[in-house]
């Protein structure tokens, strides 16, 4: 990306076909603009968002992955939103201890009307995300690297894996 | 269509990047863009074009599937809500299955977002390399047709509601429209006159009330809300409350003996409809010309309703014996094609800028109810008096009441100022008093407003400049004494004046619905923050919305006068119509379904469907799809542990390598 000096995050977001997604086509029609970080692949439904995609976008190479449904008691399918964020807090549980840091996964309920509220919130997130840096994966902990760990006196002692 | 087996056909993908003029092409390198996705894999063209939605675009995608044997299509323009249609179907038009098509959306979500070219490019980079990923596992599938049912179904009885019904029901079609206050009519009917015409609203209008209540075509449901709504569009399953009036609606033909007889000799409950400036009985009819022409009972102040005891005169001497104390509500159960929302406004509420002094000076009134005030059925036969029952000497109107004001609406409400030269002319030509309009600026945009703008300034109407700071009594002189006080700075003179008055009109703005929130859920459809109904797109789809079937009218999608609100209807009902008349409407195959051997019947997917489309199926061991209740959520694939719920065009798999294709090459 453009602007080497300075860290630029990459986020993919999933947006619902019937609020967000909208919402980010008028974000365009009003020509508001938005730092470029953002990557959006739609979906039906934020009920459609399987935890699996935030993983696998972490896993890719993605350093925050931002979801997008409509309003609670807006859904388009009566309640897949609902359904969206109990996964969603599960899944930030999971994140937790995996040891990445919380910020860099969102969940926001933008709708349709709201073209304002995307740009704020991509500006938000990039900007919080670059204050967090890259995402550093490493290789899932075996036996003998934990006791290297602990030889190291890193944070594995304390339950996360860095 | 092209054969080829899509499971082992080398996929041979074309991309095109449209340069929409300068709105794609502004902000993104559009040919770097097309010379990289050459380097992407499968990809045998690629191309950029100035616009790809033109026939000499399209045409150009249907020649490359002819002579290079494409069997896989993207396009990178616009927003997939806007084109999408127009590109499957060249793809289909040439022979190819419409869903090997991927759009990718480089111009909402880039070019009109991104003002650097290097970052705009980039990311247009990546979104198509996305769709060159995904569209290789597209599959062939094909849309579902699905009957229309014939009948429609309006919601809402103001003249917009009115004029669509009636067009609907002259085509032949018939129509069930729904009102939820004893009578049809809405606010058109409280108004004396229309502007800039000055036609009587009532010549205008009874006429088309009568003509819903007796068409052959039309069900009229007045005193009844929609309660429920389920189904897709052609196929609606509409449940109607239809709240109980305490009388046989059938048989009363409003020869009003009952409100004669009711037991209070005197009316002393307030009219809705009068704005509470008449008084009714229990049992009413909100004005002569109501449609249905039939009475209600108001079980809040009925006696025999509200405390169980009463010497029932009215149902003793009703000629045709309608009353009825032990009615409750029932429901109606309808199935209708189409839906046209028609449930207008409501006015904003004076109190909510108390130094106007509504609600505080008895003299000061909101133009709704001037509106009766002057009307000759009104509550003062069209005489317009003060609380004292004289004749207004001098009269302020207050524009912009709520519009254009951000501590309450931002929006211009559009027909404040129209009106206000109607109340103006209407109350000069009745009392001869001096008429002072305080304005911000004067919006008279339509057939014939400016002129009658013109006319008021001959007729000697004062207009001043300037919003109004206070409405006060605080008496300076001997001669403000009793009288109301406008302070306001008169801009165009540069300074600050005071006027006393007898009367003020405050020209209160539109607002949406209280409970329009409400009303919208339950259509499935979405509203703007100020409660106004959302079009579909707001020049090329203004009467339909982002729910197929379901249709707007009048002033429930925003602010606007009579005019606007039939031309709007008609539109509404026309669109009704063409749905119709083609007898089917097509549904997006994006339907979910069960690989069933990969299903290991653990039914996690039952309970997470909002439609009970899948059912665990006891003897095969397996979850059940039924394909007619899916709508395509894919909350069940997402919820199953084992892949074997996919969604037809967001599989997995689809969705995995727009994410590769997204993150990995740029």
């Amino acid at each position: 990306m453009s602007n080497g000096n300075v860290f630029q995050p990459r986020i993919v977001a999933f947006f619902c076909n019937w609020c967000t997604y909208t919402a980010s086509d008028l974000t365009g029609i009003s020509r508001l603009s938005y730092a470029p970080n953002v990557r959006i692949i739609r979906i039906m439904c934020s009920g459609r968002l399987d935890p699996q995609f935030v993983i696998a976008a972490l896993r890719e190479g993605a350093d925050g992955v931002l979801v997008g449904g409509c309003h609670p008691g807006d859904c388009h399918y009566i309640e897949g939103n609902y359904k969206a964020l109990r996964r969603f807090l599960l899944l930030k549980k999971m994140l937790k201890n995996m040891g990445i840091e919380e910020e860099r996964v969102r969940l926001e309920w933008i709708a349709a009307s709201e073209g304002d509220k995307v740009q704020k919130v991509v500006n938000e997130m990039t900007a919080q995300i670059r204050e967090l840096g890259p995402l550093q994966l490493h290789a899932i902990p075996t036996p003998d690297s934990m006791k290297e760990c602990a030889a190291a006196a890193c944070c594995c002692g304390e339950g996360g894996h860095r | 269509m092209i054969a080829f087996d899509y499971n082992t056909a080398t996929p041979r993908i074309g991309v095109y990047i449209c340069h929409c003029g300068i709105n794609i092409a502004g902000k993104v390198k559009v040919d770097e863009v097309a010379a990289f996705a050459k380097t992407l894999p499968h990809v045998v063209k690629s191309c950029d074009y100035k616009f790809m939605c033109s026939d000499p675009g399209q045409e150009l995608i249907q020649q490359d599937i002819r002579e290079l044997g494409l069997n896989r299509v993207v396009v990178a323009s616009c927003s997939p809500l806007l084109h999408e249609p127009t590109f499957r179907k060249a793809c289909a038009d040439a022979g190819l299955n419409p869903f090997f098509f991927q759009m990718a959306n480089i111009r909402e979500h880039v070019s009109w977002v991104t003002p650097d070219k290097e970052a705009g490019t980039e990311k247009a980079k990546a979104l198509v390399a996305a769709a060159v990923e995904r569209v290789q596992h597209n599959r062939p599938l094909e849309k579902k047709q699905v009957p229309v049912n014939a009948n429609a179904m309006v919601v809402g009885g103001g003249i917009a509601g009115i004029h669509a019904a009636l067009t609907l029901a002259n085509s032949g079609k018939h129509v069930y429209l729904v009102e939820r206050e004893p009578t049809i009519g809405g606010h058109m009917a409280m108004f004396d006159k229309t502007f800039p015409t000055l036609d009587c609203a009532a010549c205008i209008l009874t006429p088309k009330m009568s003509d819903v209540k007796n068409h052959p075509n039309i069900t009229l449901w007045s005193y009844s809300e929609v309660e429920q709504v389920e189904g897709y569009a052609g196929n609606f399953k509409v449940k109607v409350k239809r709240k109980p009036r305490y009388i046989n609606e059938e048989s009363c033909v409003g020869c009003l003996e009952c409100v004669d007889a009711c037991v209070f000799k005197t009316p002393r409950f307030d009219n809705e409809f009068d704005l509470g400036l008449k008084k009714r009985k229990p049992v009413y009819m909100p004005f002569p010309q109501a449609t249905p022409t039939v009475v209600t009972v108001d079980p809040k102040t009925c006696l025999q309703l509200s405390k169980g005891k009463c010497a029932q005169k009215c149902a003793e001497v009703c000629p045709k014996d309608c009353f009825d104390f032990t009615q409750t509500e029932t429901y109606e159960d309808v199935d209708v094609g189409a839906i046209i929302l028609a449930t207008g406004f409501q006015v904003f509420d004076g109190k909510r800028i108390p130094k106007y002094g509504y609600g505080k000076y008895e003299n000061v009134y909101s133009s709704l109810e001037v509106e009766r005030l002057v009307n000759a059925s009104g509550p003062t036969q069209g005489e317009l008096v003060l609380k004292n029952g004289e004749k207004p000497k001098s009269v302020a109107i207050i524009h912009c009441v709520g519009s254009r004001d951000h501590k309450t609406n931002k929006y211009c409400s559009r027909v404040c100022c129209m009106y206000s030269l109607k109340l103006a002319h209407l109350i000069k030509e009745r009392t001869e008093a001096e008429i002072y309009n305080f304005y911000i600026d004067m919006r008279t945009p339509g057939k014939g407003y400016e002129e009658f703008y013109d006319r008021l300034l001959e007729e000697g109407v004062h207009f001043i400049r300037g919003r109004v700071a206070e409405v006060s009594d605080w008496a300076m002189t001997p001669e403000e004494k009793g009288k109301l006080i406008i302070r306001a700075e008169d801009t165009l003179i540069g300074m600050p004046r005071r006027i006393p008055v007898d009367m003020v009109v405050l020209s209160v703005g539109l607002e949406a619905h209280k409970d329009a929130d409400e009303v919208r859920r339950k259509f499935n459809i979405s509203c703007s923050h100020e409660g106004w109904f959302h079009e579909r797109h707001p020049k090329l789809a203004p009467v339909s919305t982002a729910t197929d079937g379901i249709f707007l009218a009048g002033a429930c999608q925003g602010p606007k006068d009579i005019p606007d609100t039939v031309a709007q209807a008609g539109a509404a009902a026309a669109e009704a119509m063409a749905m119709i008349d083609k007898g089917v409407v097509e549904l997006e195959p994006n339907t979910a379904y069960i690989d069933e051997e990969l299903c290991c019947g653990c039914r996690t997917c039952v309970g997470m469907c909002p439609y009970s489309a899948i059912k665990a199926d006891e003897a095969l061991g397996i979850a059940v799809l039924n394909e007619a209740l899916c709508k395509g959520c894919g909350t069940c694939v997402a919820a199953c542990p084992s892949g074997a719920a996919q969604q037809n065009m967001f599989t997995d798999q689809q969705i995995f390598e727009e994410l590769v294709g997204v993150l990995n090459y740029v």
